[in-house]
């Protein structure tokens, strides 16, 4: 299952600037294991030591937010876009 | 020979009419009010809610502003005598429930009934703003909402001062400005309410001052101060709405909680490096910050501040989308960013939306929520790495 994935600014340092990656997946849960590990250090990023999602980064499919479909378990498809979307708050002054 | 005096005679035994009581009454249960005098009679006042159609002019807009022919009217002008030609006009166009209010506004106003003076335009305003005057969203009616709005800036940063720039050109009639800095050179970038001249002078002081050049019409509040749990209620309270600019997020968290808590609107808007994020938070209406992000990018995940770094142009794409929303929620016009985050993302130029869902869970517009005062939150930019424990 080919999807998409958006990389936010803050993250791009990790994935060689990339902005857009495309994954092999069939739910989100493989997708986060997946861009880990071409991309060591993604993983800490998007969830916490008990591997839940992290409450200020969303992953979102298709526009729409994990947390109101299956979290970690919604299947993903060929086609699917899945968007990381990081809280951000601007640089100083 | 028929004079005047027998033709009104005539029509007003043809018409049937009511007095200010009765029609007041009968507007209360759906009948529309028409006001059928001249436009400098209506500017002095006339009664709230009426339908303005100079006499002159009614038979040619009625069908289009009222096509139901059994719809209850009730025409009134300045003594009665307009207003009975006028149901007497209506009534051979076909509507079937139309009445003329006995005595006119002159006597609606001896009764002690409720009035309302509009504000009009000068000349001048009439020239200023006569771009908005013509798109019919906007016209004198919305121009004049935006100059009785009360908008509060947070931050005169580089989201504040784009959106600040075009408020007052657009003439929002009250800015309020909240920012503790003061200008450096480095602002220049991008935060263009400020100048060269104003280094080294307070970031509220500049933002007043450019404001003020710009448009006479807006009036500046100036709040030199940073907000906090302590000040942030009392700072809010006089305004209609809240546009965010803050570039932290002890003060993002800190200005979603009030919004929240005071039900007030807030107009959200985020930088870093080359993308922006956007949205509007109506409280009860939609979903709040927290529902979208539950707490904060914690400083040691966060990019460090003085690295973070912004295009400059950035700030003023994402502000002037937040000033958009602002113009289109003081008009009440359009469909807003509300349950939308817009993403914006300068170097493949993409904007992208999702969804934003309110969580029943949310700390502060939950079900059950836990905030229930604003408490101020412990970020900080400056992230001391921890300390390994002692063993």
């Amino acid at each position: 299952m080919a999807v998409k994935v958006q990389i936010p600014a803050p993250l791009r340092s990790l994935t060689g600037g990339q902005s857009e990656v495309e994954v092999d997946a069939s739910d989100v849960s493989g997708l986060i294991d997946r861009l880990d590990s071409r991309h060591r250090g993604l993983k800490e990023r998007l969830c916490d030591a008990d591997g839940n999602l992290r409450s200020y980064v969303r992953i979102f499919v298709n526009d729409e937010d994990v947390r109101f479909l299956k979290e970690k378990a919604t299947p993903l498809k060929t086609g699917d876009t899945v968007a990381i979307v990081p809280a951000i708050a601007g640089g100083r002054g | 020979m028929t004079t005047f005096k027998d033709l009104i005679r005539r029509v007003k035994s043809e018409v049937r009419e009511v007095s200010p009581d009765e029609a007041r009454e009968m507007a209360r249960q759906g009948a529309v009010i028409v006001d059928v005098r001249e436009a400098d009679e209506w500017v002095q006042g006339h009664i709230p809610g009426a339908l303005f159609i100079p006499r002159g002019f009614l038979e040619l807009r009625i069908e289009e502003k009222v096509p139901d022919r059994s719809q209850e009217l009730v025409l009134q002008c300045a003594g009665g005598t307009r207003s009975a030609l006028a149901a007497k006009a209506l009534q051979e166009l076909g509507y079937t429930r139309v009445s003329s209010m006995a005595g006119g506004f002159g006597k609606w106003k001896e009764a002690g009934l409720p009035i309302e003076v509009p504000r009009t335009l000068t000349p001048e305003q009439k020239s200023r703003y006569s771009r908005h005057l013509l798109v019919p969203e906007v016209g004198e009616a919305g121009q004049t909402k935006l100059l009785a709005a009360k908008v509060l800036l947070v931050g005169a940063g580089g989201l504040g001062c784009p959106a600040g720039l075009y408020l007052a050109a657009a003439g929002v009639g009250t800015l309020g400005v909240v920012d503790s800095d003061v200008v450096d050179l480095s602002n220049l970038q991008r935060q263009v309410l400020h100048t060269n001249a104003s280094v080294g002078k307070p970031k509220t002081e500049s933002a007043a001052a450019t404001i003020r050049a710009l448009n006479p019409d807006v009036r500046v509040v100036r709040h030199d101060l940073r907000l906090d749990a302590s000040n942030v209620m009392d700072v809010i309270a006089p305004y209609d709405v809240i546009l965010d600019g803050s570039d932290n997020f002890s003060t993002k968290y800190l200005v979603n909680d009030a919004s929240v808590l005071s039900g007030k609107p807030s107009v959200y808007g985020s930088i870093f490096r080359f993308d922006g994020q956007a949205s509007v938070f109506l409280p009860r209406q939609g979903p709040c910050y927290r529902c979208l992000f539950p707490e904060p990018t914690p400083a040691e995940m966060a990019p460090s501040c003085d690295e973070a770094g912004v295009l400059g142009v950035l700030p003023g794409i994402v502000g002037l989308v937040q000033a958009t929303e602002t113009i289109k929620l003081l008009l009440g016009r359009g469909q807003l960013l509300v349950g939308r985050l817009l993403t914006y993302d300068a170097l493949t130029m993409r904007f992208q939306e999702y969804r934003v869902r309110r969580d029943p869970r949310c700390a502060v517009c939950g079900d059950e929520p836990t905030i229930r005062q604003v408490a101020d939150l412990a970020w900080s930019c400056h992230f001391e790495p921890r300390q390994p424990a002692p063993a």
